[in-house]
């Protein structure tokens, strides 16, 4: 139906075609979830600082950081609860495009094109 | 006129008329998107579509002065939680309007939903967020009365307190029995989660009493972890019947209370019965519900498959792996939004990518979870191969307190998100 059916069989690695093809739609769609499939859904845990949460904020995060930190997720390098289990669902540009919204400044990821 | 007018408040009243006026609606500079049910998912889409573009006339739908959450209502069974912690208004909603009514109509074609006191209102496109009705045709003898009796308490709130109350009631050496129903219904751990809270309860207060879990399955979600905890913490105290030891429920009653099974009866101090569900009545009459009782979707845009611009997001969708939790419901709004922002403007909506994470608390510090990440995949959503999974079978304590460490924590984050 979509590029996804590309993406299942080598999906593990991210390795397949797909992911270019994802960022390509992401890239043509204007909105700020469009700009990031799935970076919408961290928030549902991953509050504001001022939360004083256990669960860490994402806010104020360099991209490359955040890029970082669940590349280590993914090989299991730094140690986790379930952010290994979510990291491995995303490939290593999915990843880039979620990081890269999360590290911009709180008005400009709500901010219209 | 005049009466919806003093119903909805400031700029969606001026929409509401402007829609009225003008059937060329897709041209308006500031459509209306209505969202019917103010829980998880519809409090989450409402916000999110306005966060997404200010222009739009966000209309928020829902009856009730004040939401009951039902996660972590399973601690409040045991004694752990008070209900207000449970309890979120609505009064932090900004510049969405909110109608305090319930939609009991939807007529698809002039794109119009029918309020509880006769009005009506336009939309562009409506978003349907009901959650679940409990079956009360299901089960031979359970109905809203015997409710009243043998609480279902799947909808937090006043169930949710008289099951506590029938529980802190019961003398030591009681039996409670929960019925748990067959797939899907709404949270698939939580049954279980349930069952240890209350054996939790039993074991601390009553401790010659016995839990029996009469189950419509042969197997649940994190089964394993908790079967083993089960064992570990409760060791005696929890009995679990699944379908093929004749753990399906086919008739109760509330005089006795009783529970039929296929293999004989069970007679109960208090029984918890969790009947079948099916998506919230609007639905139906929306004609967007299947003869499943659930809403058949699209996987980027949760449109409905069976009316044209009408969305289903949360319990009452059903679309593949995704399991109805209040996480998903989150999720599966913000994605249904962007897709409606999209929408409206014209342009194509992304491909969602979109997480769940469920947590269960065992006893208190003692948290597991199960995670899956989704996306679109043959017109489904579809579990991303190789991610998610549940916590560790073998995990020291340590891993089991920051679980349910988080746990909390998540539904800070979420209520905070959702109800502001
Ligand atoms: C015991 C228990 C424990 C749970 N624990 C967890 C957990 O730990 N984690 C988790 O993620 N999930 C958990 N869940 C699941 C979670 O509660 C649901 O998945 C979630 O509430 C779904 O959100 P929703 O918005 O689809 O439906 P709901 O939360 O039911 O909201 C629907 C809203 O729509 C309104 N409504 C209905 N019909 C109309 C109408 N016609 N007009 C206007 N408004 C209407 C209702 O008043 C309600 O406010 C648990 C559930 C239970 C029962």
């Amino acid at each position: 139906m979509t590029s996804h059916d590309m993406m299942r069989p080598k999906n593990r690695r991210g390795r397949s075609f797909a992911p270019v093809l994802v960022a390509a739609l992401a890239a043509s769609a204007p909105t700020w979830a469009g700009a990031a499939p799935g970076a919408a859904a961290c928030t549902g845990c991953h509050g504001p600082a001022a939360l004083g949460s256990a669960i860490p904020s994402l806010d104020g995060h360099a991209a490359d950081d955040i890029v970082a930190q669940m590349q280590a997720f993914r090989s299991g390098e730094r140690e986790a609860t379930v952010m290994d289990r979510i990291a491995r669902g995303y490939t290593e540009e999915e990843t880039r495009a979620i990081a890269e919204w999360l590290a911009k400044p709180e008005a400009a990821r709500h901010a219209q094109p | 006129m005049p009466s919806r007018r003093a119903l909805i408040g400031g700029a969606a009243a001026s929409v509401a008329a402007a829609v009225l006026a003008a059937p060329q609606v897709r041209a308006q500079a500031q459509p209306s998107v209505v969202v019917v049910g103010g829980g998880f998912a519809g409090a989450s889409c409402a916000r999110a579509l306005k966060q997404l573009d200010r222009d739009l006339a966000v209309t928020l739908i829902e009856p009730e002065t004040a939401y009951l959450a039902c996660p972590f209502s399973n601690a409040v069974l045991a004694g752990l939680r008070g209900i207000d912690a449970q309890t979120f208004g609505y009064d932090r909603f900004g510049d969405i309007g909110f109608i305090r009514k319930r939609a009991v109509a939807v007529d698809a074609e002039r794109r119009r939903v029918r309020l509880d006191d006769g009005t009506d209102i336009g939309y562009v496109r409506l978003v349907l967020a009901p959650g679940v009705d409990l079956r009360f045709d299901a089960l031979p003898g359970y109905d809203e009365a015997a409710a009243e009796i043998m609480p279902h308490a799947w909808k937090a709130g006043p169930q949710t307190l008289l099951l506590r109350d029938q529980l802190a009631a019961m003398p030591d050496g009681g039996v409670v029995i929960l019925s748990a129903p067959a797939n899907p219904f709404r949270c698939p751990p939580g049954p279980y989660e349930r069952a240890s809270l209350i054996a939790h309860y039993l074991k601390t207060s009553k401790p010659r009493s016995k839990l029996i879990i009469l189950d419509a399955k042969d197997a649940f979600s994190k089964q394993r972890l908790f079967e083993a905890a089960w064992r570990e913490l409760y060791p005696g105290l929890i009995e679990w019947v699944p379908l093929s030891s004749g753990g399906r429920v086919t008739e109760v009653d509330p005089a006795t209370r009783t529970l039929v099974t296929e293999f004989g009866s069970h007679k109960a101090d208090i029984a918890n019965v969790i009947p079948p569900q099916r998506a919230g009545r609007i639905a139906q009459s929306a004609g967007v519900a299947d003869q499943t009782g659930w809403c058949p979707i699209d996987p980027v845009t949760f449109e409905s498959r069976l009316q044209p611009a009408i969305h289903v997001v949360g319990d009452a969708a059903i679309g593949g792996a995704m399991p109805k939790s209040a996480f998903s419901a989150n999720a599966q709004a913000k994605a249904c939004a962007a897709a409606v922002a999209a929408l409206v403007r014209e342009r194509q909506p992304a491909q969602p990518k979109l997480i769940n994470t469920c947590y269960s608390l065992i006893a208190p510090g003692y948290g597991i979870s199960i995670a899956g990440v989704y996306q679109p995949r043959d017109g489904l959503l579809a579990e991303v191969e190789g991610a998610g999974g549940t916590s560790p079978l073998e995990a020291p304590s340590s891993v089991r307190e920051l679980e349910a460490a988080y746990a909390e924590d998540w539904f800070r984050t979420i209520t905070s998100e959702v109800f502001g």
